[in-house]
């Protein structure tokens, strides 16, 4: 994956091919390791030993004290119980599971429209030429917008205010209107992602696509895009997984999710823990999602690394 | 209707400035049908800039671009369909990384010319073929060693069949080794009668392939002629000096 092309390319480019030559230098079969070498992969070894029996123990020792602290205080027996009541858990996990069934739906069509938005938001506002000009205008102003207000005014202004208009034919379910507030906010702030990536490809490819004769639309959709796209995978995960927890807010307008479920349980039982089940599922869901974003900027960046030019 | 002997490119008086700065102080030069011309010079003495305005990635300030005798300089002239009639290779190569070798060359082909996946991708495995690159076809640039990756570069330019092929300092990022395969490609294509502008450092372009070498200073045309005659009995002593700096 990672090997430099250069060597075998140089060998290629003389006219000789490479296995033969390989084949005949290497023989790593008749090799053991000189006592000097041994003596450094034991030394290695005993440090590998050492600093892993290190970071057990000082993992070990701060998970004591942290834990002797909080159950010595003199409210941890009340707080245990209201918060981490296990029966009142298992009796509220129906509930919040069904009401996570909508975060995850209103989750997944909401991740759509905000990549679809958020690209077309983007492309606008990278457009050249006084033609675009009030398009530019116009994005830039979305995203000023969008960005700065709190989300929860966003969520008030549109729950509340759109079925003030008495608009027909309009959905005005909580669920509808919440996802509307989260795609506007969202995606003004994935249009500044797919912003990035688009200006962080490097001119000369433009240069190199015009040349050939390409337009500007080709250029963008054959050559710019997806260079762009491929570069803010990780962070536009990184928002996806905002949104995933984001979505908890619809909970707000009434609308019976996790979060929603989770409260109308604990008014009826008296105790916090469905709150703590709730939160325990959403970051369940999270956890994936923000492996891969890490496994996926590894990669990237092993990339970069091998190619150099890129 | 053109053949050997016909003016493919002519420069009359092209001017160019950045700011307050000129770059190019008129500059005449014509280019005829199947000969090679290399511009030489130091760095900043508008080489780069000069192949830009040909290929209108760069507008001029004063002067003519004509290309088979059509104006392309004048205000309304479509640098799309313009940059479809020219080739234009860079010192970096460009590819486009996420697309293999064969969708790099039969972009232009494809999207451009509206030519059929089938025989745009025979046409590129020819091509291809013809430089010793058919073993490539499917590889990825980041796969390549630099000077496949400008070979791969030069046969894109060439996929679209241009009039003319601009080549923009084409070896100066290739370690030295690399840089005889893409100068023996260029060779290839002069012999098959492809009209060049080519800008370089590398006096193997000056010696190996060049029909006519112009010596820029300063934004204007210091001196040219033919290879063995600028090389061996250069007139102005500008010209010496900057030869007697790279020889």
């Amino acid at each position: 994956m990672t090997t430099p092309a250069g060597g075998d390319a140089i060998l290629g480019a003389g006219g000789v091919s490479g296995p033969q030559l390989v084949a005949s230098t290497a023989r790593p079969d008749d090799w053991t390791p000189s006592p000097r070498q041994q003596a450094r992969e034991s030394a290695r070894r005993r440090a590998t030993r050492r600093s892993a029996t290190l970071a057990a123990s000082s993992t070990l020792g701060f998970g004591l004290v942290v834990g002797f602290a909080v159950s010595q205080s003199s409210g941890w027996p009340r707080v245990r119980e209201s918060f981490f009541n296990v029966d009142a858990g298992r009796a509220a996990l129906p509930d919040v599971a069904r009401g996570l069934l909508l975060n995850l739906q209103v989750l997944a069509i909401c991740a759509v429209f905000v990549l679809v938005f958020g690209m077309l938001v983007a492309v606008a506002r990278t457009t050249r030429g006084p033609v675009t000009l009030p398009l530019r205008i116009l994005a830039a102003a979305y995203t000023d917008l969008f960005r700065g207000l709190p989300f929860i005014l966003v969520l008030l202004l549109i729950g509340f205010g759109v079925p003030g208009l008495r608009l027909q034919g309009l959905p005005t379910g909580p669920a509808f209107l919440g996802g509307v507030a989260l795609t506007l906010t969202y995606s003004a702030y994935v249009a500044e992602v797919f912003r990035a990536g688009i200006e962080a490809v490097h001119p000369s490819q433009r240069a190199a696509a015009r040349s050939l004769g390409l337009s500007y639309a080709k250029t963008m959709r054959f050559v710019v895009l997806p260079q762009a796209v491929r570069r803010v995978t990780a962070p536009l995960l990184n928002d996806l997984v905002s949104l995933q927890k984001d979505t908890g807010l619809i909970s707000v307008l009434g609308a019976i999710d996790a979060v929603r479920a989770a409260q109308i349980d604990t008014a009826q039982i008296a105790n916090f823990t469905p709150y703590v089940v709730a939160g325990a599922l959403f970051v369940a869901l999270t956890i994936p999602v923000t492996r891969l974003t890490d496994a996926l900027t590894a990669r990237s960046d092993r990339r970069r690394a091998a190619t150099g030019a890129l | 209707m053109t053949g050997p002997g016909d003016a493919v490119l002519q420069l009359r008086d092209i001017r160019k400035r950045y700011g307050k700065s000129w770059v190019l102080r008129g500059i005449d030069l014509t280019l005829t049908e199947g000969t090679a011309t290399v511009l030489i010079g130091a760095s900043g003495s508008g080489k780069s800039t000069l192949l830009r305005c040909v290929n209108l990635l760069e507008t001029i300030d004063d002067g003519q671009v004509l290309l088979d005798g059509d104006d392309i300089s004048e205000v309304g002239t479509d640098p799309d369909e313009v940059r479809q009639r020219i080739g234009v290779v860079f010192q970096a190569f460009n590819l486009v990384p996420h697309l293999s070798v064969l969708s790099n060359i039969t972009l232009a082909p494809r999207r451009v010319h509206k030519m059929g996946r089938g025989q745009a991708e025979q046409e590129a495995r020819e091509l291809l073929e013809r430089f010793g690159l058919a073993d490539k076809a499917d590889t990825y640039p980041d796969r390549l060693s630099g000077g496949q990756q400008q070979r791969v570069a030069i046969v894109r330019a060439l996929a679209a069949k241009p009039r003319l092929l601009l080549l923009d300092e084409v070896t100066s990022a290739l370690d030295p080794e690399l840089v005889g395969e893409v100068l023996a490609l260029v060779a290839e294509l002069r012999s098959q009668g492809m009209t060049m502008l080519i800008a370089s450092h590398e006096m193997g372009f000056v010696r190996e392939i060049a029909d006519h070498v112009v010596f820029l200073d300063a934004g204007t045309v210091c001196e040219q002629g033919p290879p063995t005659e600028l090389l061996a009995r250069p007139r102005e002593e500008r010209t010496r000096a900057f030869l007697s700096r790279i020889l």
